[in-house]
């Protein structure tokens, strides 16, 4: 295990302290806070590409650890990542520098705001993947709300307010009973850290229906997030009105809090429950996937198309995690970052319509592709790798799903496969009618091509998905330890002999924790 | 003995200093020039920072006061600190809202700090007629303040409800107190325990003056079925003086509270348990569901502190000594947003407090950044985001709740999960606001002021307590422990 004790909190709080940079800025100083949130957005990824540098992969643990008391003895300043979660920040990491490009001219107004709740935002991200105290987790995961609501809020399009109220109460609904059930955690066994957590609920395993309590409260709270099937009314309305590099953070990334939360705490803390609810969540997530992709061949707006797609992509992400085996949980991982690269480049492609046309509508645009070959052809590459064409990066996350679904469920897989071919038509006929045949309208006649500053854009994200297609073992390589920690805890293993590795982040630490719970406990379960 | 070592009066040093103060503000009244009125303001501010001062005085020297009568515990320098703080930061936003409403005189100071000084009895009785006398003192004090816009009717309206009620309230409180003498043979809290315990069971006479006092208390804590004045009293208020009332008397009666409840009925916790629930389940609901439709920011703002008591009430049901230190911490938490946000709202007032209404804010954002950044924080706060006090206090409350299910069962299980629910029902319309303040177009008619310095130092003292609090809340969460644990519970 490499030692770099303080990498995680650097890279968790840059994004923060650029904001302190960009507040000491003059808010008309427009050109000068977009270079500075570019830059610090662009240091912030190197940073985090160091972090795969002494990542081990033949460990499961957790790395990078750093952990410091925060709040009496219970609540710890716990960081670290693993094979899940390492890709997740960098995901995110990736995606801001974009996100900020992509808004470079589409933003006017406030743009000081803008770009401050964009990096807070990548602050509460990167938190919410690197925390290993739950307490500490559910700060960021609140914190995250904030920014995105007001993102949506003040620079959406028509019916943003609708949109942002109805974002952060449905996630609030969630979270509110997530934080019940992480209290309730922690009166059965007196600590927050996640690594304790996972020992004693190993070791003395909880009363059925607690578990599954629990488990729901957890569930409910990621599922919205997802969103799963039937919780994802926000989804369509938060992704439509979000401006562009909201769509792209909200879909590449926050999503992902949902499948990750899942894969991190629901499934290897309340195994039993997890395992027993399978069929239902793998019925639902299949019903997601189908009339997502149903629902999105007949939507008339192109960015309403788009966010049901991810209803559909999702599910597929769900699907895989509730297979229980390391192939197919592998796949869903890989499957979250394809999703964020593929969905946040189609969301930019759609953004960049916009910026030309100041509609999502779909009758509004055909024949595309003559004004604008560039962008057209960026455009298809993106949609073709969403809708997992070999040898495009969506193809190996969605084969992984499938082959590993199938293993266990043939029916689930077989039904699964048609999202894939469900995919395939409302994509290219969405890409059909936006950028073949004649051009209809005659405005659409003299618009621009791809800027060089689009250009770039689009060239990073094709090369990444191009790069992700080719180039998986690099990836899942560094996943598969941690995977099969979670698979073993759900299904545990026939040979009693066999031993499990257990995440676990050092002995001098652990056996600090243990002691410092033992302490804890006195105090706490003495009141009166 | 001496009389000096019966009294202790180092121990009631900050009632002293607040009553001093008070009283010196009103003999110099007479001969400060018009023009000159508000340095009183600044005389009372400086004798709460003499109180506080004294408060620390007094926790170096814990101990009883004037013959048992009051208690300077950690429990009651802890209360004494959110007082204070409380009516400091509301005597700073008065200063030049009396200038803008042209009523800048000696008394308002004065009656501020009065009230102050029965809040402290409040928190440190040990005695209940004691206790009565310092519920009395804040009580008149603030009958009057809430009247002091004398020229506005509904300032005229809000007083005489205020008192009319506020005195039902107080007799229901003093004839509960007989009762339990009647039952006990006693008055002071602590031997009332000992009383309730040595007895076979508890005397009917016991549970139906405890029934009283909980009326008469409920009423000044405003939590349901008795917090229907709440609103119109707020909303009529002076702005600086709803800061007050909505704050400081509230932790102070909720240390009431705590004492007769957790000490003197301690062993009868069960029978007050489901009283306890069964309130703060309806007031979470009436504050909450009501300031959903509420277009009148006070008014709103007024709905929410009734469902922040239904929140404390949460924390109150555990029973435990963590409930103790859960309240506490909430009260401190509460009193630093409330009294942040009340302040913003002063200023936002204009003259006449004609500018309230949610669609006011319009733009303000734009237009008063760092106000709108400051109300945002209470708002968000009030709210329950993670980072700001509000989420700590909240989290405390349902930990010590959840922690108590050993002793009251399932029961208080659910109590967590409906208070949860309200606290999102709640966010809707403290985003409200935050929508008008950023998503919509600015009102033209508005000329945004500058705000005065003393106002700006207050809020800016509640901003950084309700930071602090939320994210370093160790130090003070610890102290509240301690608090909790210096009570003598059974």
């Amino acid at each position: 295990m490499v030692q770099q004790p303080v990498l995680l909190t650097v890279i968790t709080f840059l994004p923060l302290l650029s904001v302190v940079a960009l507040l000491l800025l003059r808010s008309d100083d427009h050109v000068w806070i977009r270079r500075i949130a570019l830059a610090a957005s662009l240091a912030e990824f190197a940073v985090s590409l160091l972090l795969l540098r002494g990542f081990d992969s033949s460990n499961a643990a957790y790395q990078y650890t750093e952990y410091h008391h925060w709040i009496g003895e219970a609540i710890h300043y716990h960081l670290g990542v693993d094979g899940i979660s390492l890709f997740l920040v960098l995901l995110t990491t990736f995606l801001t520098p974009i996100a900020i490009l992509c808004s470079w001219e589409s933003i006017h107004e406030n743009v000081k705001g803008f770009f401050i709740s964009l990096l807070v935002i990548e602050t509460a991200l990167i938190g919410v993947f690197v925390s290993l105290d739950l307490f500490l987790f559910f700060v960021f995961w609140e914190l995250t709300l904030i920014p995105m609501y007001f993102m949506i809020g003040m620079w959406g399009h028509e019916r943003r307010i609708y949109a942002a109220v109805k974002f952060i109460l449905y996630t609030m609904f969630g979270s509110i009973l997530m934080l019940v059930a992480i209290l309730w955690l922690y009166g059965l066994t007196g600590t927050f850290d996640l690594l304790d957590i996972q020992q004693s609920l190993r070791s003395g395993s909880l009363p059925h229906l607690t578990e599954l309590l629990l488990f729901g409260a957890f569930f409910l709270a990621f599922a919205i997030k997802v969103p799963l099937f039937p919780l994802h009314t926000w989804l369509p309305d938060a992704h439509t009105e979000a401006p562009t590099a909201g769509s792209v953070i909200l879909a590449g990334v926050m999503l992902k809090l949902g499948t990750y939360g899942i894969l991190r705490f629901c499934v290897p803390l309340f195994p039993d429950a997890a395992r027993q609810m399978a069929p239902l969540i793998g019925v639902l997530a299949i019903i997601g996937i189908v009339y997502g992709a149903l629902v999105a061949t007949v939507q008339t707006d192109l960015k309403r198309l788009v966010a049901y797609t991810s209803v559909s992509h999702l599910g597929f992400v769900v699907l895989g995690i509730f297979a229980f085996n390391s192939t197919a949980v592998q796949g869903a991982i890989y499957q979250m970052l394809n999703h964020g690269v593929s969905t946040g480049a189609l969301f930019l492609g759609v953004g960049m319509l916009y910026d030309r046309r100041h509609t999502h509508d779909i009758k509004q645009f055909g024949g595309l592709a003559t004004p604008m070959p560039v962008l057209m052809s960026f455009f298809l590459f993106i949609a073709l790798s969403s809708l997992a064409l070999p040898p495009l990066n969506g193809f190996i996350g969605e084969f992984m799903i499938l082959i590993g679904t199938y293993l266990g469920h043939h029916v689930w897989a077989s039904w699964a496969a048609s999202g894939a071919v469900l995919s395939a038509i409302y994509l290219l006929w969405a890409y059909q009618r936006v950028a073949f045949g004649e051009v209809t309208v005659e405005k659409n006649r003299s618009l621009p091509d791809a800027s060089t500053r689009e250009r770039i854009i689009l060239v990073t994200m094709a090369l990444a998905i191009l790069f992700m297609g080719v180039a998986s073992p690099l990836f899942t390589r560094r996943m598969e330890a941690s995977v099969d920690n979670v698979i073993q805890r759900v299904n545990p293993p026939e040979n009693a002999s066999r031993p499990t590795t257990i995440p676990c982040m050092g002995a001098p630490a652990s056996v600090k924790t243990a002691e410092a719970n033992a302490a804890a406990a006195i105090p706490a379960g003495g009141g009166q | 003995m001496a009389t000096g070592q019966l009294l202790n009066l180092h121990r009631v040093a900050p009632e002293f200093h607040l009553c001093i103060t008070g009283i010196l503000v009103m003999i110099l009244d007479p001969f400060v020039g018009a023009a000159r009125k508000r340095w009183l303001g600044w005389l009372a501010f400086a004798g709460t920072l003499f109180a506080l001062v004294a408060v620390h005085g007094a926790y170096d020297s814990r101990g009883m006061a004037y013959d048992n009568l009051i208690s300077t515990d950690v429990f009651s320098v802890f209360l004494h600190v959110i007082v204070i703080v409380a009516a400091a930061l509301a005597i700073l936003g008065s200063i030049d809202y009396l200038d803008k409403e042209g009523i800048q005189r000696g008394e308002y100071y004065a009656l501020v700090l009065f009230a102050a000084a029965g809040m402290g009895i409040l928190a440190g009785a040990n005695e209940l007629v004691t206790a009565f006398i310092g519920l009395e003192m804040s009580s008149i004090s603030s009958y009057v303040l809430v009247g002091f816009r004398k020229r506005a009717a509904a300032s005229n309206e809000a007083s005489m409800k205020y008192f009319l009620l506020g005195s039902f309230a107080t007799a229901f409180f003093l004839y509960g107190i007989a009762m339990v003498y009647g039952a006990t043979g006693t008055t002071y809290i602590d031997k009332v325990q000992a009383a309730l315990q040595a007895a076979p069971g508890i005397p009917a006479l016991a549970i139906i003056g405890l029934g009283l006092m909980f009326v008469g208390l409920g009423f000044k804590v405003v939590i349901a079925p008795f917090q229907v004045y709440g609103p119109d009293v707020y909303e009529g208020a002076p702005t600086p003086v709803t800061t007050l009332l909505a704050s400081a008397p509230k932790a102070a009666t909720f240390a009431l509270m705590l004492r007769v409840f957790y000490i003197s009925y301690g062993s009868a916790s069960e029978f007050w348990f489901w009283a306890i629930c069964i309130s703060a389940v309806l007031t979470m609901f009436i504050g909450n569901l009501a300031a959903l439709v509420q277009t009148n920011v006070k008014r709103m703002l007024a709905y929410s502190s009734i469902a922040h008591a239904g929140y404390i009430l949460v924390a109150f049901a555990a029973s435990t000594s963590l409930g103790v230190a859960a309240v506490l911490f909430y009260l401190g938490a509460y009193v630093l947003m409330k009294v942040g946000a009340f302040l913003v709202v002063t200023h936002l007032g204009q003259q006449g407090e004609t500018r309230l209404d949610v669609a006011d804010y319009a733009g303000l954002g734009m237009k008063q950044p760092v106000l709108s950044v400051a109300l945002s924080l209470f708002l968000l706060s009030l709210l329950g985001l993670p980072a700001t006090a509000g989420f700590l206090g909240k989290f405390f409350a349902f930990e010590a709740a959840l922690d108590a299910h050993s002793i009251h069962g399932v029961a208080i299980i659910w109590l967590v999960v409906i208070a949860a629910i309200n606290s999102v029902i709640g966010a809707y319309y403290y985003l409200r606001v935050i929508i008008s303040m950023y998503f919509a177009e600015p009102s033209k008619d508005y000329v945004p002021t500058a705000v005065a310095p003393a106002l700006s130092v207050a809020i800016l003292v509640a901003a950084a307590g309700t930071l602090y609090l939320g994210i370093l809340p160790g130090a003070v969460y610890d102290f509240a422990k301690v608090a909790a644990d210096s009570l003598p519970l059974h």
